[in-house]
């Protein structure tokens, strides 16, 4: 949206920036919870004189998904075993997951909270009574590190006190690097192979949002970290409120993106999320559902989800559908049966729970279940606070409308695309699982030699969450640091020359400059597309065609070929994007890493001839799981210099009863 | 919901080299007008609401105001950070006002243990640097298929 008067963003872009080289050993891409794990752990084993740098495109005080804090850790093992959170995450994610990544993650996760604790995250506490403490009341039953009992909503979270978490989190991976190995507000564009073997990394390439400036960067391991992919559909809500996505509208599918560019292989990128929300707010409901145990009704005040009817939906889905937590993406699905039966909306009934609850507290207690159900929301979704402060919603009060959101794609949170990785070399770790160079395995490394992912970015493994996305962040670094060891003689060497890669970054620049001049008002020219008018039509595609919230997420082989020529044109049309000033180069860059992205996720769908997620999308000429067939991973390549896709099943093996 | 910049109250960060809500946004929306020397949102349908430039501003001249597409007009949710608690006032379209107080950090701000020193070992084994400080034993699966 422009401002009246003057022209979007402060600092002008220039045909020619300077240009900064740099070379180091290990590069860091991301700021957020997996690169901070990754910026903690690196140079405890990196030996003298070794050198490593960070660049996050914004500040890692408050960048990524965890910016404006969390209320829970969605991932603590404590008394329970890897084993069985492999399980809950296999039905989560309707079977097909790596359960070595998993487990793996599973040893690792906890390591990382009781860090955080000590840093200074206040994490609840039950008292010897069996009572909630807050995080700095609980600090007097002593740390979980040291046997303190955490307040759990449900098997696997832990209640905390998490406004400032990504601060404390930052605070140590700034500590740790050091302040001359962190490049904030630059953004990476691209990955680079090396020239002499492009299955390799080699460094990459991107700019600075602050100074127009190139840094072209060379590193004999990189690890891409830069969280998902949200605004490639169309969100429920289009004028200003189009930044209330649920997922963090700065996360442009970059991961994915320049990691598809680089050769590396992704996998089951045709999974989505689209969470079940607040309405238009977009705040948790795991609370509601799990520590106030309150139940959602449909149009006619149903319990919907407990019918007979429901039941025998989740049978057909068996066994996921029937297990004791059923998978998130049915939930979804049985609340759009609802609503398409003209049964909506659906409601979350804050009243009957809070009242139920009433009756077994004091005062007092009341009073701060209250304060908890507003610090949900406070500590990780403001907006929806005030929200319910505009509508004049008190939740004891008046229910509120729950619906799912336009898709998102990630790896972390509840659903699972991503770049295939290496997993750990043990015994038990079947070989197929393992990724090798010079005969040696290193865990979390992608097909790409020398590129490795955590977080958002590794596939087949959702439910890691900000604990666990830190954790695998600390395993791919130290596996980076294995890496550099094995390879010290390696010289990385790029493909492309400076200019090359400084066309390449500033080519919406100049193609702006070359240009504007034309018309009288900036944004409308034939000569170029801005960034703002490609997002419409990306979003707009893919809504129509690509199981957008349009069609509750249904789509066809025929719309899916539809979407997919249109997509083809965008990207050729991208060659004419146009950026004025340095904020605007960054939206160019971020459009174009989107396109790629959604791209991917829509050419899955099209292989994968089933529906393996009811609920997050419905391919309806293959409606149904067909596990004869596709109870397998569906890998993907893209060749950037043919501009071809290959894709490919790859057989599941699962290693935990 | 996007945050808005009170003219009388953004002295421009006194036009240190530092502009507090610049360098904050995560989606680089907050800007400095050097000729007003007053900061703006410059594109408002990209806030995500995550009051990290409100909560950073010295001069509390930034608040934010529902999204014009489904807010009804009137509330308001501002924080106050301190060193230990964030304190949020909510005020309400009917006027009613409820404070809610919670803890943020319980360690002075800086001080986080970066273990700095740690010098960990064995990089060929499948410990993290402080497990291996600590001694911990990796699980193994109970059973495999
Ligand atoms: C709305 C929401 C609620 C959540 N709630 C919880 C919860 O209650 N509990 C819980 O444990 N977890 C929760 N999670 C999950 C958790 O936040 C994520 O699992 C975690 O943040 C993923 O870490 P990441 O490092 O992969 O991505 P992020 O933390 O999102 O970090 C991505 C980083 O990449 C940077 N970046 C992006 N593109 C580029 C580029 N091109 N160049 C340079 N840098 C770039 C960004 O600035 C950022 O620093 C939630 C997530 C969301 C979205
Ligand atoms: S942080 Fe506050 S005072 Fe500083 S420039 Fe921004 S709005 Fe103005
Ligand atoms: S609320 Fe968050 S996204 Fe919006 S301008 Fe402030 S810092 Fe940026």
């Amino acid at each position: 949206m422009a401002i009246p008067n003057k022209p979007l963003g402060e600092t002008k872009a220039v045909r020619d920036p300077k240009v900064e080289e740099r070379e180091v050993d290990i590069l860091i891409v991301g700021g957020g919870m997996a690169a901070c794990g990754a910026a903690f752990e690196v140079k405890k084993w990196m030996s003298e004189g070794q050198t490593v740098l960070l660049c996050d495109k914004a500040a890692m005080e408050r960048s990524g998904a965890v910016a404006q804090g969390l209320s829970a850790i969605n991932t603590y093992i404590g008394t329970n075993t890897p084993d069985d959170y492999v399980r809950m995450v296999r039905n989560d994610l309707m079977g097909i997951v790596r359960e070595d990544l998993i487990f793996d993650l599973g040893c690792h996760v906890d390591d990382s909270v009781h860090l955080f604790e000590e840093w200074g995250l206040p994490i609840w506490k039950k008292s010897a009574e069996n009572k909630t403490l807050d995080g700095k009341q609980g600090q007097k039953m002593g740390t979980l590190k040291s046997g303190a009992a955490p307040v759990r909503t449900g098997k696997w979270q832990v209640m905390i006190n998490g406004e400032s978490y990504k601060r404390i989190v930052a605070e140590a991976a700034k500590l740790a690097l050091g302040d001359e190995n962190i490049l904030e507000r630059t953004f990476i564009v691209e990955l680079l192979n090396d020239a002499k073997n492009p299955k390799q990394i080699a460094g990459a390439v991107g700019f600075s949002v602050r100074e127009n400036k190139v840094y072209i960067i060379k590193a004999k391991a990189v690890m891409v970290a830069c969280g998902g992919a949200v605004n490639i559909y169309q969100p429920r809500s289009v004028g200003e409120g189009k930044g209330r996505a649920w997922y963090p509208v700065w996360n442009a599918g970059s991961t994915y993106t320049m990691a598809l560019r680089a050769g590396a292989e992704l996998s089951m990128m045709e999974n989505r999320f689209t969470p079940a929300r607040f309405k238009d707010g977009c705040g948790p409901v795991g609370a509601w559902f799990l520590l106030f145990k309150a139940k959602t009704l449909n149009g006619l005040g149903e319990n919907f989800a407990a019918s007979d009817a429901a039941k025998a939906e989740l049978q057909k889905y068996a066994p996921y559908g029937t297990a004791a937590i059923t998978p998130t993406c049915l939930r979804n699905h049985l609340m759009l049966f609802e609503m398409k039966e003209g049964r909506g909306p659906i409601m979350m009934d804050t009243v009957s729970a809070l009242a139920a609850l009433g009756k077994t507290m004091d005062k007092k207690e009341l009073k701060h279940l209250e304060s908890e159900a507003w610090e949900d929301f406070l500590d990780m979704t403001c907006g929806q606070a005030n929200l319910w402060c505009a509508q004049d919603c008190e939740p004891e009060k008046k229910n509120s409308e729950v619906m799912p959101t336009e898709p998102y794609l990630l790896g972390s949170h509840s659903g699972c695309c991503g770049i295939w990785t290496s997993g750990p070399d043990y015994d038990w770790v079947p070989d197929a699982y393992k990724i090798k160079y010079n005969g040696k395995v290193y865990n979390r490394m992608t097909t790409i030699v020398g590129l490795f992912t955590a977080g958002d970015g590794v596939a087949c493994s959702g439910h890691k969450f900000s604990s666990g996305s830190h954790a695998e962040g600390r395993i791919a670094a130290k596996e980076m640091a294995k890496f550099v060891r094995d390879n010290a003689s390696f010289k990385p060497t790029l493909k492309e020359t400076t200019k090359e890669l400084v066309d390449l970054v500033y080519k919406p620049v100049r193609t702006f400059l070359d240009h504007s001049a034309y018309t009288t008002a900036i944004d409308i020219n034939p000569n170029y597309i801005k960034p703002n008018g490609m997002m419409y039509r990306m979003m707009k595609a893919t809504h129509e065609y690509g199981a957008g919230t349009a069609t509750f997420y249904l789509t066809t082989s025929k719309n899916l070929e539809i979407v997919l020529n249109l997509l083809e044109t965008m990207r050729a049309d991208c060659e004419k994007m146009a950026a004025g000033d340095l904020h605007e180069l960054m939206r160019a860059w971020e459009i174009i890493h989107r396109l790629y992205t959604v791209e991917a996720h829509l050419r899955h769908i099209q292989f994968r001839k089933e529906t393996r997620y009811p609920g997050f999308y419905y391919q309806a000429d293959y409606p149904g799981q067909d596990d004869a067939n596709w109870f397998c991973f569906v890998n993907s390549t893209y060749d950037k210099v043919k501009n071809e896709w290959s894709l490919k099943k790859v057989p599941y093996i699962k290693i935990i009863p | 919901m996007p945050s808005f910049v009170i003219a009388e109250k953004c002295d421009g960060c006194k036009g240190g080299d530092k502009t507090a809500c610049m360098y904050i946004c995560p989606n680089d929306l907050m800007v400095l007008d050097p000729n007003a020397m007053k900061a703006y949102n410059q594109e408002p349908d990209q806030c995500w609401e995550c009051f990290s430039c409100v909560k950073i501003c010295p001069t509390q001249a930034i608040e934010v105001r529902g999204y014009s597409d489904f807010v009804p007009l009137g509330s308001s949710i501002m924080p106050m950070m301190g060193t230990e608690d964030v304190m949020w006032t909510c005020k309400f379209r009917s006027g009613l006002i409820k404070r809610f107080k919670f803890p943020i950090r319980t360690t002075p701000e800086g001080t986080a243990n970066a273990y700095k020193s740690l010098k960990a070992k064995d990089l060929n084994s499948g410990l993290l640097s402080t497990e291996e400080a600590d001694g911990y034993k990796l699980p193994r699966p109970q059973a495999l298929v």
